[in-house]
């Protein structure tokens, strides 16, 4: 922190620039990011460098394999999104790195990673919530107020809103989320994973809708049935770009209806749309129709902040390190299993 | 002479007549942003499921508008107005012990409804109306006949995820009256083994850690 020497009292709140190193690693991105702030002006994203661990075709995730990829890559991504940045490391004040949800030996590299630089440059450590971490980029980005906010990816499929210092869910998935759906049928059908962006092209193709399982359980959903009934028309030799269209058409219905409920129950006038889905065109429209219909403002990520990334977890830990929150690297085990609504937040958040 | 009373998520809510009886007309909207074979799917069972429940659960010993008229082309029903104020509006605003009332009340409802093999399928604060000081019980739109002990957990299950979000400062203790409730009504085995299967759905959830 480079308190200005000529300043004093409250003026020297305003102008002190913090400027945080965060650590992404939760399932196939290793991504690490500089983001600088002077007092409560406009974040700067100074860089976001990533390297994403490719399963072979028709395979997920390994864990082991991936956390191998991103220790191999650690180091040359941390110097590079600190050149990119144009900051020595003596000039990184805070290190952030996602403690949780997500696969334990990807989470436990990044951890090793933000604990060294911690302890070697003697920086505060702050831990971050993933999930929180993917809403207030998007939030920050977007410049919404009080949203009600859908979260779609690989790990996630929830509708929650900021209510007393939670995020609290108000719709979320039964069973499997919406990017395992469409990564696990793309799978079957012999694509790597994360299928979503081919998915949307085959989907793009047709017009030809076959009737699948369309499951509503009063806010939530469920993607199990509808998984193994497009994985049926697969094996009975259905035509690819007509099956993905299905599974677009009803997965998406199903939720914009639950969002449309959940709307219509916060009566939140802003909706945001956050993860790695979030990047789908056809999902972007029917939630705009949805916020036409309820006269809310409907707002996006940008596509190259949808996925998993280091500046997700770097500007939320900045957000937390000014709310006071500091972690000892004894208490830094990873939380592979921790959940949106049992973080406290106390940082203003819009 | 028709007033638009409410917009919800898949219907809205008009107060008209009836052959000089004051009602409701629920009718549900074309939502032209899904496709239309599925939209019409939707809404044409949806109405008849409501039509056919709102009947059924007063055999049950439960309070549900009356139905006047279905139309299954125009998803359209027809049916009594209920006075009153809904249960979510109670809860965020009268005292704790006359929601708690009605929420033990809630229980006996949901548990009357199991035992006859219904489920609701959309148990929430709002689906529950209470006028001259009776509860009643309305919007069966996702309702169901089911015999498996998983329908009836996840039935509670929703209304225990509504109540944690919309109502977290009272949340364990609507819960706990509602528990009450249903446990005056189903057998003590029943209750029981709902109980169990609850924590069975709750654990399934993401992130969920298994204790």
């Amino acid at each position: 922190m480079k308190s200005l020497e000529t300043s004093t009292g409250e003026q020297e709140d305003s102008r002190l620039e913090i400027t945080c190193l965060g650590i992404e690693s939760t399932a196939h991105t290793f991504g690490v990011s500089i983001i600088s702030q002077r007092g409560s002006a406009k974040p700067e994203i100074l860089s976001d460098i990533r390297s994403i661990y490719q399963p072979e075709k028709g395979k997920g995730i390994h864990p082991r394999e991936a956390s191998r990829h991103h220790a191999k890559v650690a180091a040359t991504t941390v110097a590079e999104a600190l050149k990119k940045a144009k900051k020595p490391i003596e000039s990184v004040d805070i290190v952030s790195f996602s403690q949780g949800p997500g696969l334990g030996p990807c989470l436990r590299v990044g951890a090793v990673v933000a604990r060294s630089i911690s302890a070697y440059f003697h920086l505060p450590l702050i831990p971050v919530n993933h999930a929180v971490a993917h809403i207030e980029l998007a939030a920050m980005l977007t410049g919404t107020s009080d949203p009600l906010v859908l979260l779609v990816s690989g790990g996630h499929t929830v509708i929650t809103s900021l209510t007393s210092g939670r995020w609290r869910v108000f719709g979320e998935t039964l069973d499997i989320t919406i990017g395992q759906l469409i990564d696990q049928f793309g799978r079957t059908a012999g694509f790597s994973s994360p299928f979503g962006k081919t998915f949307e092209e085959y989907a793009k193709t047709s017009q030809n809708y076959i009737d699948l399982p369309y499951t509503i359980k009063g806010n939530d959903v469920s993607f199990s049935g509808l998984l193994t009934a497009s994985k049926r028309l697969f094996h009975d030799k259905k035509n690819l770009e007509d099956i993905c269209f299905s599974i677009q058409e009803t997965g998406f219905a199903m939720l914009a209806e639950s969002v449309e409920r959940a709307l219509v129950f916060t009566e939140k006038d802003e909706l945001l749309l956050v993860g790695g889905v979030a990047a789908n065109n056809r999902l972007q429209n029917m939630l705009q129709e949805v916020c036409k219909i309820h006269k809310a403002k409907f707002y996006f990520v940008p596509k190259i902040f949808s996925g998993d990334c280091g500046a997700q977890i770097s500007w939320n830990g900045l957000q937390e390190f000014k709310a006071g929150i500091k972690l000892n690297i004894s208490d830094s085990l990873v939380k592979p299993s921790w959940r949106l609504d049992e973080v406290v937040i106390n940082w203003k958040s819009f | 002479m028709e007033k638009l009373l409410k917009k919800g998520a898949e219907a809205s809510l008009y107060r008209t007549e009836w052959f000089g009886d004051e009602v409701i007309r629920k009718a549900r909207i074309l939502k032209t942003f899904r496709q239309l074979n599925l939209d019409i799917k939707l809404r044409e069972s949806r109405t008849r499921r409501e039509a056919l429940f709102l009947r059924e659960a007063k055999r049950a010993g439960i309070t549900t508008p009356l139905v006047y008229f279905v139309d299954l082309i125009k998803a359209e029903i027809i049916m009594q107005f209920i006075h009153g104020r809904s249960l979510k509006e109670i809860i965020e605003s009268d005292d704790e012990d006359i929601s708690l009332k009605w929420c033990t009340e809630v229980g006996r409802y949901v548990a009357r409804l199991h035992k006859v093999d219904m489920i609701h399928g959309d148990l929430t604060t709002s689906n529950f109306v209470i006028s001259h000081n009776k509860l009643v019980m309305m919007d069966f739109g996702l309702s169901f006949y089911s015999q498996r002990l998983e329908d009836r957990a996840i039935d509670i299950h929703l209304l225990n995820m509504v109540v944690q979000s919309a109502h977290n400062n009272y949340a364990e203790n609507i819960m706990r009256a509602v528990l009450q409730g249903y446990q005056e009504i189903a057998s003590k085995l029943n209750s029981l083994r709902l109980l169990e299967r609850i924590k069975v759905v709750e654990r399934r959830g993401r992130y969920k850690r298994v204790e």
